[in-house]
């Protein structure tokens, strides 16, 4: 059994089916890319990953645990959800940091408001509290923004933004980080420092989910690769296999244009 | 001079009932306000329905109106009571009990437009912010005070200033009930004086009060200049 499981994931949004099935499955410490055009519905899929949307059916689990099955889960209580869900983080499009916290502070956020909910003594949370800001000191430097740590997201590049951004989601220790389009709100000119913290993440072993529009990045950086297409899984396989090799005529025609150059 | 210093007297002890009336309004219409914002916005539709409904009997009638009602509510009920032999009095006697009635009118008035401005500045927060602490494990009551709730306030100050300045100057419609507000006060001084002057001279107090309010909540916009929502 893979590390995680994704079974007959299906999302309607009204009359529209958006997701008509999905299974695949990752290995611990391996990077998938999901390319496709838009309305395809990978972002679709990454929100159902990390309980944004709720799939009308379906199953999902981590290191052989269920922690989604759309037939019993219709009712899960938000604490559950909120358990969950921190198997996953998750990278958005549009950075989406808290404006008013400064990078540093948008990293502990959550792990301190964690902390809160525990039943600790006053050693303890003193001595976590410490912990947090280690980490938090240690994922700045893995992003290369350790002189940035006082600045607010508004005195920030979008590179910037969307690396503190990781960081943040890095913070929780997700088993699988998500990222959805992470370069496609910024300047061409700042995709690369953002695609190089990404491409690092490999080495020190997480396991990635990559939503992307940047063939280059997922023909080097993943172990495998998603074509999505109208709500399905076109086309499965290594990057070779999918890029030099394309089986599908839909993948091939969306190869095409993508690799086009002008 | 012996008239100007008691025309002075008078409207400071004027002012001091304004300010009272303001203060009192102020603090329990802008938690009130939030409230019932969080109403309008509940899921659950009769909660929502109801609050709606009251928001839009508030706005659409006159506060003078609803001073008057809500100051022969107790006299009414009381009446309607001791009419089907339950012995209840709740008639308003006194300065304290009518200025006590005065304040929750006014509370409860502007609490309705205190919370369309909330209801706008929470809806004007991106659903991105909403995810983002989602998705970082945060519940919801996390999410409102540590995520959504400045910004909200950022994003109100300029509105809220307008109504708190115009809150001011509403005192004045206190006088139906009770002749103790600065603008009343200065009105009787004319009338029973014979000169005008002493209702400019209250004018200039309106001014002070609100030169301060606007230098106050200029402030509270700059300290909040940090970010940018």
């Amino acid at each position: 059994m893979a590390f995680f499981e994704v079974s007959n994931i299906k999302k309607s949004f009204g009359k529209t089916e958006v997701l008509k099935g999905i299974d695949f499955s990752l290995e611990k410490g391996s990077v998938l890319s999901i390319i496709g055009s838009s309305g395809s519905g990978k972002t679709t899929l990454l929100r159902c990953l990390n309980f944004l949307e709720t799939p009308d059916v379906g199953t999902m689990s981590i290191d052989g645990k269920v922690i989604f099955d759309a037939s019993k889960d219709k009712a899960m209580k938000e604490a559950e959800i909120r358990a969950n869900r921190l198997h996953f983080g998750l990278v958005f499009q549009s950075f989406n940091l808290f404006p008013q916290y400064t990078a540093f502070d948008n990293i502990t956020l959550a792990p301190l408001m964690r902390l809160t909910e525990q039943k600790l003594t006053k050693e303890e949370i003193k001595v976590k509290t410490e912990e947090i800001k280690a980490k938090a000191w240690e994922l700045l430097e893995k992003v290369g923004l350790t002189d940035k740590a006082d600045f607010y997201p508004c005195q920030l590049s979008g590179g910037q933004q969307q690396r503190v951004a990781i960081a943040r989601a890095l913070a929780l220790s997700p088993d699988i980080l998500c990222f959805d389009e992470p370069t496609s709100a910024l300047d061409p000119e700042l995709t690369g420092e953002v695609l190089r913290v990404i491409k690092s993440l490999k080495s020190s072993d997480s396991t990635m989910i990559v939503v992307t529009h940047e063939m280059e990045f997922a023909k080097n950086v993943s172990d495998e690769v998603i074509f999505m297409a109208n709500g399905v899984i076109e086309e499965q396989g290594t990057p070779e296999e999918l890029f030099e090799n394309p089986k599908s005529p839909l993948t091939r025609a969306f190869l095409n244009k993508s690799l086009e150059s002008f | 001079m012996a008239l100007f210093f008691n025309v002075t007297l008078q409207l400071l002890e004027g002012l001091l009932y304004t300010l009272l009336i303001f203060g009192v309004t102020l603090l329990v219409a802008l938690p009130l306000g939030l409230l019932i914002a969080f109403g309008s916005k509940s899921k659950i539709k009769i909660i929502s329905a109801i609050t709606r409904a009251f928001v839009w009997v508030i706005r659409g009638t006159p506060l003078m109106l609803q001073i008057i009602f809500f100051l022969f509510l107790p006299t009414s009920f009381s009446n309607i009571m001791q009419s089907i032999g339950i012995p209840v009095d709740l008639a308003l006697r006194g300065e304290v009990a009518l200025l006590t009635m005065v304040c929750v009118a006014f509370s409860i008035n502007y609490a309705c437009y205190f919370s369309e401005i909330y209801r706008g500045g929470i809806q004007s927060v991106p659903q991105g912010q909403y995810e983002a602490a989602q998705v970082l494990g945060m519940t919801k009551s996390q999410t409102f005070s540590k995520v959504i709730f400045l910004q909200v306030v950022k994003r109100i100050v300029a509105p809220m200033s307008n109504e708190i300045i115009t809150l001011v100057k509403d005192t004045a419609l206190a006088s139906v009930v009770i002749r103790l507000d600065l603008f009343t006060v200065a009105k009787g001084i004319v009338n029973t004086k014979a000169i005008l002057w002493p209702i400019f001279y209250a004018g200039l107090f309106y001014l002070l009060i609100n030169g301060l309010l606007t230098i106050l909540l200029g402030k509270l916009e700059k300290k909040l200049g940090y970010f940018k929502v």
